[in-house]
């Protein structure tokens, strides 16, 4: 699938091409911290939510929290990475006020998670036509550290440690993307998959999740370039502005002479423009060592097991079961991208609706009823099993299509059922051919002029019969009905 | 009437059911005793209130005919690297001078919880770092033994246990919590003429505990006989959730299960640990042994440990290692010291904070740590100290595949003067040659008073068991115990 990269940078030298792998951390859903039982809640006032361990206390002891293990093996199964066995926690030694233990515990030689794959496409028209897998090279879990301010007094800094040792996941991505709409749907993915799974919330303004953006440039077939590291982005629209200003960036530096110097960088999105970050003094020298504190975890076949029958069904999955229904690619596209969205999709199809017809109601009338009032899939005023109950009455031709949208505005405003609808204001459609000829009859009778041109030869004016008859019978009329016997009495 | 301080763990827990004493009157003397002996410097805090509560919570549970708890009515000492709730805690170090814990040792809350009351916290080589006690911020610990030379020289109680172990020796307590790290039961308790044991690392849960280096650090009791530690040890020891290598095992009934029986059991005698220079009195003690043991019923064998000779170095690289990264939350931010300079920055605070906070030895070994972790030097050390502790662990194995214990000496020396050896670090971390291997392999070991020297001082006897085999070692001491009949004690001249 993976294809030749199409964006390169134009510069006086001639084309540069772009090369990019993302850090991604991701927070995990646990109601616990990774090595202490405090609580995760987001928003919550200042070191609420700090144990004695999160405080570095003397002689506290990290347990590792099972949760936040099961939730990085199925993260792992989801992308279909090595699930590795044994795994071990090392330590990663640092002096920093918002660091209470003085180094965080992270995996840095026997991660958890070992190499996977993650395929992204660049066309949701049509998902299949340029498509690309990602490899991932691993994903451990770690620490999160506290929050400094240095704004709240004018001499002092305040330290909140209630992110301190929160769970994260750092998912590490190969250089394997070549530009920005690339390292945009690569992380929307990713974002979509941890939703899936529920290892993550992919809240990214409440930084659940952010992104390291590693990017270098290079002439076309030459190796890697010295690479930047910009940190801590968080939403898919900054990834794509980083890799691209940053690209650009780049290849001024080396057009002029200059040199790239690796560097950790940050984005500041007011400029659209990313900035040299005083790096720590010993960021060089982290000292590295297994954490005595903790035996290696080694995860067992049962243990496992149950991960794997906890995952759900995932988005390239769901979209092909989607497709082979008979879903157009874009439609199946657009369902499976929020996992809200999906599982709604699915207890409509559940409640009975036909595929087909249910996508192109979700996606048009559904879709765009939210839109128009502000609403998300999750706050959405109709249920799958209403939705169901309109589509139904559409089927079995209760309804026509502009019935239904009348219909489906009532439901929108008054939450009542369709068939309720549809009884109480006598929506129905009618297929009586005696009423529906009757009708006709004295629509070609007011029209005796248009029905001579007809007769001319004039056959577009077959449209203007049925619209008419349509309109004298108030929309309820069955149009193919309409059609069959407009034919006759015009023959 | 005997002197109620002369008493051991089981004769008080005895005394005080069969109510030939009262718990508060035990308690009351032991108070009266660590008041009286501050020349020793071996109690940093005195804890009366700890230790009379908990005697009379005895009393009134005997008067009640309840049935008394496995320690109630016996008073001990806690090593200060215990943190024990509401009661100040420095590891006899500056840098934690004003901390008070909230939370109570997981070892020391079980040890209340079986009745046992605190009569204080126990001097200590700051962070358990040190031989001979002299590294704490609260000054020395002095032996209560002298040399029979006529002289008049202050002997180091050994360390880092050394608080424990003066405390015990002097009749200040009749029993108390060790750590041993590379050795601190264990050395201080041969210098002291008293038991110390380690059991297998894993058996006492760390949660609580001033950490030093966490691969290696073990809590252990320390007593006058064997017995009273095992009634100890079986108070201490269990599974513990909060500690992640915390053994998840039932505590096994170690006093009911003693005997000095050694019929049918093969006692191993490593060749390696004859080494170069040791005093003909330390090997005379250890022929002894084994002719103790062969009385005993066992048969003796000699084995090989070939890479005992990389104990120590690779003992002297893990545990600065771990070390320089557990004490770095030792900063000034949260809790205990802090000195700001005028116009400091956080990094500014942080290098003055733990200048004016940590003792030379701890520098020193936080700076080895440091340098053996660092990127260009971790492959070369670290790593490499790592392959040497497996073999060792290894080395153990296959011996223990001949034979069901270890008998060596249990430090290379008695006990010296203070000042004598602290100019010298390796000279000092060579007192810890025999019991560092044991360490690095997780096993159970203890020390046992063996005989004196020939000034008059205390040389132990150490016995190293199988992963788990608490009870072998147990027996092994009460074995050589009982033959080797030692009753010196100190006289009181404090």
């Amino acid at each position: 699938m993976t294809e030749a990269s199409t964006y390169t940078i134009t510069g006086e030298t001639g084309e540069w091409e772009v090369v990019v792998g993302l850090e991604v951390h991701a927070q995990v859903t646990s109601n616990a911290k990774l090595f202490s039982g405090a609580a995760t809640a987001f928003g919550a006032e200042p070191n609420t939510q700090v144990s004695l361990v999160d405080a570095a206390m003397p002689g506290m002891l990290p347990v590792p929290n099972r949760e936040c293990i099961r939730q990085a093996v199925r993260t792992g199964m989801a992308i279909d990475a090595q699930i590795n066995r044994w795994s071990r926690f090392d330590r990663k030694n640092y002096f920093y006020a918002d660091l209470p233990q003085g180094y965080q515990i992270s995996q840095l030689y026997h991660p958890i998670v070992g190499e996977g794959a993650i395929d992204i496409s660049l066309d949701d028209k049509n998902p299949d036509a340029s498509g690309k897998t990602i490899g991932v090279e691993r994903i451990h879990v770690e620490q999160d550290a506290g929050k400094l301010m240095h704004d709240q007094h004018p001499t002092r800094s305040y330290v909140d440690l209630n992110r301190s040792g929160v769970a994260l996941m750092e998912i590490v991505s190969k250089p394997d993307m070549r530009s920005p709409q690339e390292a945009g749907a690569y992380l929307a993915k990713l974002r979509s998959i941890l939703r899936y799974v529920g290892s993550c919330d992919g809240n990214m303004d409440q930084g659940s999740m952010r992104a390291d953006v590693n990017v270098s440039v290079r002439k076309p077939g030459e190796p890697f370039g010295t690479r930047t590291e910009t940190k801590n982005v968080n939403s898919v629209r900054f990834v794509m502005a980083v890799v691209e200003q940053e690209a650009k960036r780049q290849v001024a530096v080396l057009e002029s002479g200059g040199r790239i110097v690796q560097e950790t960088r940050l984005y500041d999105p007011d400029r659209n423009e990313t900035r040299s970050m005083r790096s720590k003094e010993d960021a060089h020298d982290y000292r590295y060592f297994p954490d005595p504190d903790l035996l290696p975890l080694e995860l067992d076949e049962a243990f496992l097991e149950e991960c794997r029958a906890s995952l759900p069904e995932l988005p390239d999955a769901k979209r092909r079961r989607y497709e082979s229904a008979g879903i157009t690619p874009y439609q199946a596209a657009v369902l499976t991208a929020e996992v809200e969205a999906a599982r709604w999709f699915d207890a409509l199809l559940e409640a009975g609706a036909k595929p087909v017809a249910a996508a192109n109601w979700t996606t048009s009338e559904l879709f765009g009823a939210l839109n128009r009032t502000g609403k998300s899939i999750e706050t959405s005023p109709v249920s799958p099993a209403q939705a169901a109950e309109l589509l139904a009455l559409v089927a079995d031709g209760t309804l026509s299509g502009t019935l239904a949208k009348q219909v489906f505005e009532i439901m929108l405003e008054t939450g009542q059922g369709a068939a309720a609808i549809v009884e109480e204001r006598g929506l129905k459609q009618t297929s009586d051919t005696g009423a529906i000829e009757a009708v006709i009859a004295d629509v070609l009778a007011k029209n005796a002029d248009k029905v001579a041109q007809y007769k001319g030869g004039k056959e577009a004016l077959f449209g203007f019969f049925v619209g008419q008859t349509m309109k004298a019978m108030g929309g309820k009329a069955n149009p193919q009905v309409v059609n069959e016997l407009l034919k006759t009495a015009l023959a | 009437m005997t002197d109620l301080t002369d008493l051991g763990v089981a004769a008080i827990r005895d005394g005080v059911r069969d109510g030939s004493f009262s718990a508060r009157d035990v308690a009351e003397a032991f108070v009266a005793k660590v008041s009286a002996a501050k020349a020793l410097n071996a109690f940093l805090v005195e804890t009366p209130d700890h230790a009379l509560a908990a005697a009379d919570a005895a009393d009134a549970a005997k008067a009640a005919g309840e049935t008394l708890k496995p320690l109630a009515g016996v008073p001990i000492g806690m090593k200060d690297l215990f943190c024990t709730k509401g009661v100040p805690a420095t590891a006899a170090s500056l840098i934690l001078d004003g901390f008070t814990p909230t939370y109570e040792s997981t070892v020391s809350g079980k040890l209340f919880a079986a009745g046992a009351g605190m009569l204080g916290k126990l001097n200590m080589d700051q962070f358990a770092m040190g031989s001979s006690n002299e590294t704490s911020a609260f000054g020395n610990v002095i032996s209560p033994w002298k040399r029979n030379d006529g002289g008049n020289a202050a002997l180091t109680p050994g360390g880092s246990s050394g608080g424990s172990a003066a405390a015990i020796a002097a009749r200040l307590c009749p029993g108390a919590t060790g750590t041993d790290t590379g050795g601190s039961i264990r050395q201080p308790a041969a210098f002291t003429g008293i038991a110390g044991i380690k059991p297998t690392y894993g058996r006492c849960s760390r949660w609580g505990v001033v950490a030093f280096a966490s691969s290696l650090d073990q809590a252990g009791p320390m007593a006058h006989d064997v017995r009273d530690c095992a009634i100890l040890l079986e108070a201490m020891t269990g599974f513990d959730a909060k500690d992640a290598t915390s053994l998840d095992l039932a505590v096994p009934a170690w006093e009911a299960g003693l005997s000095a029986d050694l019929r049918g059991k093969t006692i191993g005698i490593p060749k390696e640990y004859r080494v170069e220079g040791m005093p003909p009195e330390i090997d005379a003690l250890w022929q002894q042994g084994i002719a103790w043991m062969k009385d005993a019923g066992a048969e003796v064998i000699e084995v090989s440990l070939p890479h005992t000779k990389y104990a120590l170095p690779a003992y002297y690289i893990i545990a600065p290692a771990e070390a320089s990264s557990n004490l770095a939350r030792y900063d000034g931010v949260r809790y205990g010291l802090r000195d700001l300079p005028e116009g400091a920055n956080l990094q500014d605070m942080y290098a003055a904070t733990r200048a004016a906070g940590f003792g030379d030895e701890v520098k020193r070994r936080i700076m080895i740590g440091t340098y053996v972790l660092s990127a260009g030097f971790y492959d070369a050390y670290f790593t490499q100290a790592s392959k040497v502790r497996t073999l060792i662990a290894r080395d153990f194995e296959h011996a223990f595949q001949k034979c069901d214990y270890l008998l060596t000496p249990t430090a290379p020396s008695a006990a010296f003067a203070l000042g004598e050896k602290q100019a010298d670090p390796i000279a000092m971390y060579l007192n810890d040659v025999f019991t560092v291997p044991a360490s690095l392999a997780g096993l159970p070991a203890m020390s046992v008073p063996g005989g004196l020297d020939a000034q008059g001082l205390p040389l132990g006897l150490q016995i190293i068991g199988r992963p788990l085999d608490e009870q072998g070692v147990l027996n092994a001491g009460l074995a050589i115990e009982q033959r080797a009949g030692f009753i010196a004690r100190p006289e009181a001249w404090w």
